[in-house]
């Protein structure tokens, strides 16, 4: 299975403040990978510096061809989609207008309809105004906006962060569909081992701006120290 | 400029003052009488704009006020010009405050905007009302005289009366900038929030600033009306306080004595070096050196390239290098330079 | 009765005037935070390019309005590339202040090539009037407000239903967002300046026929059109053009029934009606009070 998204070797700082130290990590095709770890251990960092929103060093390779120093726009056309922490809808505008700009990118009429299949309450809600909307229905609409790009890779920045269990259940349920039907890759980032590990396939731990374990979902499930420091028995 | 260095500083800026005059013609006196009025002006100016972080375009309005109020004064009512100056500060500081007080509301490049009215609307006031102003025609103050017993060139007797003045009010601008109401201005300039947190009043700050700014600006103006003799509408254009903006830009905002170098360079950019570098340039590409609005054209071009080069004005490439000469022992030798400079 | 709708008409032509300028000012505001000092200048400077074309190179008036308009439009892009956007990282003092510096340079530009001198400018429209019930209507006045009117009216339907006009609306209300969509987000800002561009030298040629031609011309307009935009709370268009045509009613019919008011106060009035409607309604009449978390 070639690797769509590859990062060697990366590191990152904000200002003087180093936050990665040489991470690397693999993101297969049609693959559902978590990034697990405590507060301030780099995982929203990792995801800033594949979409090139902080600076780093190190590569970064999306189905082979590195980005060279790409900023978001270059990133997001070479077919990662990044849901960042707070999910980062308009919320001025309507959830149409949301949708429309999530197929920005796209050439021609965007079909909008199999984008609804996944997300069929966003018909009726068309003109209501995002920032209405509650806090599951903002994030349903950031993924829905972050599907019609048609993008190879999304990148999901904690997407349970205030949300109720139920809810954050239904995101993951449809993460899944969208992985299972579309092939779409994802990797996850998320403070909420136990769901993203049930939904992911291998996973990451940061600590401290490096890897400290990687494997499938299973191995890390059954990891002693993992247990008790991320799923609390 | 650290604390104990400044008073040494301040005696060399004395000496300097006071020796002038012997090296140089009575013109060149009467000229370096206007940088003792624009370092006046500046000073109050930056601690509006460098230290409280607020820009203002309107300050060479309250030039014009205080030079208003000392013509009106001696003319009409036969003051003595010398005593007209504190006057013209105080009028100028109240009407400042009562500009201040509302108009502090606004966020920064608003507050700026909003100045800008200020002197346009002065020009409307001033023709509204001819019968106290004199209108169009302005008014003329009697010519410059040496007075106290003391019988010198009318040149030097203003240089000597400006930089008295000016030795005056810029250790106290010192004083206010060190003290605690001093912090409180940058404070406001650096996080109105976190000011606000810290039970600072930023509305009351800013319009003391305001205040404060203007007093200082009266009193230029005052000097300036006895410097050049006559005041009209059109002695202060908007030109006028885009030319201090310059001035404190290109001397370093946040520095007080980077003042002396906006100061000088308001005074003989017009005059000397402006006109000078058009020459420069017309070796390069004839132009008409001589044509109105060369002269604004130069002003805007040296400012966009402080702008560019060197943001903290002169007053911050001193400090760069003075840090890069004493950084020499320290690991790495980079300066932690922040870019403003501190007194 | 007559006069107070003649001073209306007038007042709703000087109104759109400002509502031109205050839109493009809110224009570059909202989708950068930094307010263009030199709007009013680029405004003049290339209202005197429309008359070099009318009187120096034989265009008649609407070719060369519109020339002039595409000329706006690729300048303010070209402005925004070339001095904004290098100071794109530095503070908002340094890039008001780099707005200050093009406001000088573009003004002494404008004197140097052009002289100081005053110059007419023609209007296209007949100076003559309707009548209607004993009411003067200048065609001047209902012209120059169906033509500003006009172009607000085709941007406001750009950034409705184009795509364009949504990624900059979209860009404006958060621009990080938008990059991570593949919005280059840059140049829609360099748009966004050459829509104001435009929009200034509607406001500019508008003005012109009735003040005269000179550089500096438009330095009463941009106050008059910062406090329409104000007064209709900085983040909204809407809020700008009806400022501005609200403002121009206000001063007119001022200056008309209260005869204190000359012309020459009326940019103190104007100064001092912005005031007080700040200190009762901080956000502007139409704004909202933005909370911000810190």
């Amino acid at each position: 299975m070639a690797a769509l998204l590859e990062l060697d070797d990366v590191s990152a700082r904000y200002g003087q403040v180093a936050a990665l130290h040489g991470i690397s990590l693999t993101v297969g095709e049609g693959e559902i990978v978590a990034l697990l770890g405590a507060n301030g251990a780099g995982k929203t960092t990792t995801l800033r510096a594949v979409s090139g929103t902080v600076r780093r060093s190190g590569d970064v390779v999306v189905g082979g061809r590195r980005l060279h120093r790409a900023g978001p726009e270059a990133v997001a056309r070479a077919g990662i989609a990044h849901v960042p922490e707070g999910r980062g809808i308009f919320a001025e505008l309507t959830v149409w207008e949301n949708l429309r700009m999530g197929a920005y990118m796209r050439r021609g009429r965007p079909d909008f309809r199999q984008a609804l299949e996944y997300f069929p309450w966003l018909e009726s809600r068309r003109h209501q105004q995002a920032g209405t909307l509650s806090g599951g229905e903002q994030q349903m609409l950031a993924l829905a906006r972050a599907f019609l790009a048609r993008p190879r890779l999304l990148m999901l920045d904690e997407p349970s962060l205030g949300l109720a269990p139920l809810v954050t259940r239904e995101v993951f349920r449809v993460v899944g569909e969208l992985n299972q039907k579309e092939g779409l890759a994802v990797l996850v980032v998320e403070q909420n081992a136990a769901i993203a590990l049930a939904a992911a396939r291998r996973a990451y731990v940061l600590e401290t701006g490096a890897v400290a374990l990687s494997g499938t979902a299973d191995e890390l499930r059954a990891n002693d120290a993992v247990r008790t420091a991320y799923l609390g028995y | 400029m650290r604390g104990r260095a400044a008073p040494l500083w301040f005696a060399l800026l004395v000496v300097l003052v006071v020796v002038a005059p012997f090296l140089t013609s009575n013109y060149r006196s009467y000229q370096l009488g206007f940088v003792a009025v624009y370092l006046i002006a500046l000073c109050g100016l930056d601690l509006l704009t460098g230290f409280t972080g607020q820009i203002s375009l309107g300050h060479g309005a309250f030039m014009g006020i205080g030079a208003y109020t000392t013509t009106i004064l001696v003319v009409d009512h036969g003051w003595r010009d010398l005593w007209t100056i504190p006057v013209a500060g105080v009028v100028a500081g109240v009407i400042g405050i009562a500009f201040g007080l509302p108009a502090t509301r606004f966020a920064g490049p608003y507050l700026a905007l909003a100045t800008f009215a200020i002197p346009l609307s002065l020009i409307g006031i001033l023709k509204r009302f001819p019968h106290f102003t004199g209108g169009n025609i302005g008014k003329n103050l009697p010519q410059l005289h040496s007075e106290f017993g003391w019988s010198t060139n009318p040149s030097i007797w203003f240089y000597t009366v400006t930089w008295v003045v000016a030795l005056v009010m810029f250790p106290l601008a010192f004083l206010i900038a060190r003290g605690r109401f001093g912090r409180s201005l940058r404070a406001v300039r650096d996080s109105e929030i976190a000011a606000t947190a810290n039970g600072i009043s930023t509305a009351l700050v800013k319009t003391a600033a305001f205040g404060v700014s203007a007093f200082y600006c009266g009193v230029a103006g005052a000097l300036y009306a006895i410097g050049i003799t006559y005041v009209n509408p059109d002695t202060f254009p908007i030109d006028l306080s885009i030319l201090l903006i310059v001035g404190i830009v290109v001397g370093g905002a946040g520095s007080l004595y980077g003042m002396v170098f906006g100061a000088l360079f308001v005074e003989f950019i017009r005059i000397s070096w402006g006109p000078a570098l058009l020459d420069l340039f017309s070796k390069v590409h004839h132009v008409n050196t001589h044509a109105p609005g060369s002269g604004l054209v130069v002003y805007g071009v040296v400012l966009l390239v402080v702008l560019y080069a060197a943001p903290a004005g002169v007053a911050g490439l001193v400090g760069l290098a003075r840090s890069r000469f004493t950084a020499v022992g320290r690991p790495g030798g980079a300066p932690s330079q922040s870019a403003r400079t501190p007194i | 009765m007559q006069t107070f709708f003649q001073t209306l008409f007038t007042g709703l032509s000087d109104g759109a005037i400002y509502g031109s300028l205050a839109l493009a000012l809110v224009l570059i505001y909202k989708a950068t935070e930094v307010i263009n000092f030199a709007q009013g200048e680029m405004a003049m400077f290339t209202t005197y390019i429309a008359w070099s074309l009318i009187t120096h190179h034989g265009f008649s008036f609407w070719p060369a309005f519109f020339a002039t308009l595409a000329i706006a439009f690729v300048g303010g892009v070209a402005l925004q590339r070339t001095i904004v956007r290098p100071l794109e990282r530095a503070s908002v003092l340094t890039v008001v202040m780099a707005t200050i510096a093009l406001l000088v340079i573009l003004n002494g530009l404008a004197a140097w090539i052009w002289s100081p001198q005053l110059q007419f400018f023609p209007s296209p429209f007949p100076t003559s009037s309707w009548v209607v019930g004993g009411v003067h209507i200048s065609k001047q006045d209902v012209g120059t407000f169906g033509v500003v009117m006009a172009c607000v009216l085709v941007l406001w339907l750009f950034f409705r239903f184009t795509k364009l006009g949504l990624a900059m609306r979209a860009g404006a209300l958060n621009p990080d967002a938008a990059r991570l969509l593949g919005v280059r987000t840059s140049w829609l800002l360099a748009l966004g300046w050459g829509f104001a561009a435009a929009l200034g030298a509607v406001s500019g040629m508008m003005v012109a026929p009735t003040v005269f031609l000179t550089p500096n011309m438009m330095q009463a307009v941009l106050i008059y059109a910062f406090a329409a935009a104000v007064l209709g709370g900085l983040e909204s268009p809407v809020g700008a053009v009806a400022g501005g045509l609200g403002l121009g009613v206000m001063l007119n019919m001022l200056g008309q029934y209260v005869h204190p008011v000359t012309s020459e106060l009326r940019l103190p009035v104007a100064l001092a009606i912005l005031l007080v409607v700040l200190l009762v309604k901080p956000a502007g009449l139409f704004g909202r009070v933005v909370v911000r978390r810190v």
